[in-house]
């Protein structure tokens, strides 16, 4: 499971460039929103945020799962890299959402049903790395992170439910409708670039948070060995 | 089998349940909470009828919630306490046995506190509760075993830790946002005037809710319990 | 005799055959690549000073925790699989008591039972009680007991669980003159009845009393092993001193037991002239 040095380079290289060449598209080149005007821009960092700490919420459950059946640590590695990762990328969220949020209704918070949710995984989330922190020993963090992860993502549609059942004042999702985007192309491509950035990004940074996991794995291992007898 | 894990999960019951009706603990402490709960509310929300009237299901909740979290912080107590954990991690036998019988005295307890709750909160916010009685309490039904099974299972892995105290709501309440949000919502409309037809998504959201966790919990349990 | 049941392993099958088992908790080795082997009808006891790793052996090969490495079989079922038929047939005593105290000892007793798969009438678990002398206070909450009386009603749930392999985890602390015979009785009934224990301790005349072999455990690995027919008490202690508070290793000179015995005799002759 070991990269070698070149792919990891090569991954940071093309996430460096896919988001310079979207931060350019989303600042610069593409024209800010008729209503809104250029606070409009922080869209193409809010969004693509949120999606991507999805997906890593996502590779989380997944590695937890594999952790508790196979009981590999490399799994758990993987399960904690992606939620450390996913937890800035939702911090990141909720601060662009907030600074979108007194840009354009003049109030730093609402409990409008976007914001709520995100809030609430931020703090999911936030529970699990300190639960791990809590742990008396690796394992024990591991199975209890674990089984919480998966707690946690079978809990995110419901939450999302209740949430929106409750509360909407978030414009409508422009994206997800039957119809098809209802978003201006040039805006619709500029999203899809940075959330394709964003993506690689978290790739890199995933990968790189495994090896230093794994590499404290061996440090560990390596402590107890030097503590044996003979 | 399945006797034998009926028998186990009856028997974790029964135990969870004369163990603390004879200590009388965990009850005590947490209707006095209520009760604390509810006046201190009406100290800080002031004297203006109405606007309790208005927020008067959430702050229902507000004391099941805190009332509950009191108990399940204490739902392995008696195994902290006479060290019985190393016990059951050494019994034969399945874990869901284990945790289905503190789940039933979880949720017995939660449910005991919230009818003595419930009439207290109809006196001293001059409600009328007791034509609404049978939706109120399926509603509160509903909420409390969606939030014991979460609870009970976070409780076995807190039990442990450090700062337990803490880590407790704090896992636990983000968890079980879809429970508040459906059971304040539901009561609400409920002591209204509605009917549940007219919360029947709320009311099969907390049933989902309850049987996802249900079916998940005791397996997770086994994670949680071993060492 | 036979725990749940279950017939026990072929005369030759050993209780207990381990080898390799290895603990780590967080950065601590509890255990290192401990060997161990028990036959049926012997009592074996683990001797160390605190933190050798002997309540961890015992906890593991309890499957109350699980190996870090390391592996084999208990009744002949393995440790990392068969976990479930292994807690069936053994018992623990401890120095915690694992009983409620709210509960009556009656109610202990038939808690305890049903947990275990047992079906239980109140006429066997009156007959526990009256086989450790508690007859008379089955309906005694445990809060009001004394030690003594703590530990003779764990031995009565011993009874009702009927265990083929016991692990007894310094059993003797706290223990006044009545209840430790009454121990010493119920261990020496589960050797006779074909089954076996494991005692771990640092009361080393106790553990001279009760045992047929010791090994001597520091850090976390085994130092020596020996059997007790021709061993004195005073040699035991000598033992102790050299591998279990000093950790010398004195493994392969006790790897032929029969020999290293032989040499032990003549050695303590040769001390006493």
């Amino acid at each position: 499971m070991d990269h070698p040095f070149r792919l990891g380079r090569a991954l940071g290289a093309l996430a460096g460039l896919v988001l310079f060449v979207g931060v350019y598209l989303g600042l610069v080149l593409v024209p800010p929103d008729a209503v809104q005007g250029q606070v409009q821009r922080i869209m193409y960092l809010h969004v693509p945020s949120i999606v991507t700490a999805y997906l890593a919420f996502t590779v989380t459950c997944v590695a937890s799962v594999l952790y508790l059946w196979k009981r590999d640590l490399t799994y758990d590695a993987v399960a904690v890299s992606s939620a450390e990762i996913g937890v800035v990328l939702t911090g990141v969220t909720l601060a662009t959402g907030c600074i979108w949020g007194k840009a354009t209704w003049g109030v730093w918070w609402t409990w409008d049903a976007r914001l709520t949710l995100t809030a609430i995984l931020f703090t999911i989330y936030v529970g699990y790395l300190m639960l791990r922190a809590f742990a008396e020993e690796p394992q024990a963090a591991a199975r209890y992170g674990a089984v919480l992860a998966i707690l946690g993502f079978l809990d995110i549609p419901m939450n999302h439910m209740a949430v929106q059942w409750w509360r909407t004042l978030h414009q409508p999702s422009s994206i997800l409708r039957p119809g098809g985007p209802s978003m201006d192309p040039a805006m619709l491509g500029t999203l899809v670039v940075n959330l394709a950035g964003l993506v690689l990004l978290y790739t890199y940074l995933l990968l790189k948070r495994i090896r230093l996991e794994r590499a404290r794995h061996r440090t560990v291992a390596l402590r107890l060995q030097r503590g044996r007898r003979g | 089998m399945m006797t034998e894990v009926l028998r186990r999960t009856w028997a974790m019951t029964w135990k969870d349940v004369t163990v603390e009706l004879r200590a009388r603990e965990r009850v005590t402490a947490m209707l006095f909470f209520a009760a604390l709960v509810l006046f201190i509310f009406n100290f800080a929300l002031g004297p203006d009828r109405d606007r309790l009237a208005e927020v008067a299901p959430g702050l229902l909740w507000l004391a099941f919630l805190f009332t509950g979290m009191l108990g399940l912080g204490r739902s392995f107590q008696a195994e902290r306490e006479n060290e019985c954990f190393e016990e059951l991690l050494l019994t034969p036998g399945d874990r869901e046995s284990i945790y289905f019988g503190k789940l039933a005295g979880n949720v017995l307890f939660m449910c005991m506190a919230e009818a003595m709750i419930l009439p207290l909160f109809g006196i001293l916010y001059n409600l009328d509760i007791w034509r609404h009685i049978p939706a109120l309490a399926l509603i509160a039904f509903l909420g409390t075993v969606g939030f014991s099974t979460i609870g009970t299972l976070l409780a076995a892995m807190t039990a442990h830790l450090r700062a337990r105290e803490v880590m407790l709501p704090l896992l636990l309440l983000p968890l079980t946002v879809p429970v508040v949000l459906g059971s304040v919502r539901a009561t609400d409309a409920i002591l209204g005037g509605g009917g549940l037809a007219d919360v029947s998504h709320w009311v099969k959201l907390l049933v989902g809710f309850d049987v996802v966790f249900l079916v998940v919990c005791p397996l997770a349990f086994e994670f949680v319990l071993e060492e | 005799m036979g725990g749940a049941g279950a017939p026990l392993p072929a005369v030759s099958a050993p209780v207990v055959e381990v080898a390799g088992l290895t603990k780590v908790f967080g950065r601590t080795l509890a255990l290192d690549g401990v060997d161990l082997s028990v036959a049926r009808g012997e009592v074996v006891a683990l001797l160390g000073p605190n933190g050798a790793g002997k309540t961890t052996l015992l906890k593991l090969l309890a499957t109350a925790l699980k190996p870090t490495a390391g592996g084999g079989t208990v009744l002949g079922e393995d440790l990392l699989n068969g976990r479930d038929a292994i807690r069936r047939r053994i018992g623990m005593i401890s120095h915690n008591h694992h009983l409620y105290e709210e509960l009556t000892a009656g109610e202990n007793l038939h808690f305890a039972a049903v947990m275990h798969g047992l079906r239980a009438s109140g006429a066997r678990i009156q007959k526990a009680l009256d086989e450790v002398g508690l007859g008379e206070q089955g309906n005694g909450k445990v809060r009001t007991f004394s030690t003594g009386m703590k530990r003779r009603l764990v031995i009565g749930k011993m009874l009702l669980f009927d265990p083929d392999l016991l692990f007894l985890d310094e059993p003797h602390n706290t223990l006044d003159q009545a209840a430790i015979t009454l121990l010493n009785g119920y261990v020496a009934a589960v050797r006779a009845r074909g089954g076996a224990a494991i005692v771990a301790t640092h009361n080393l005349s106790r553990a001279y009393d009760m045992a047929d072999r010791f090994i001597l455990m520091h850090d976390g690995a085994v130092t020596y092993r020996t059997e007790k027919s021709g061993l004195l008490a005073e040699r035991l202690r000598e033992l102790y001193t050299r591998h279990a508070e000093n950790g010398e290793d004195g493994l392969d000179a006790s790897r032929e037991p029969r020999a290293a015995s032989h040499e032990a005799r003549g050695a303590s002759r040769e001390a006493s002239r």
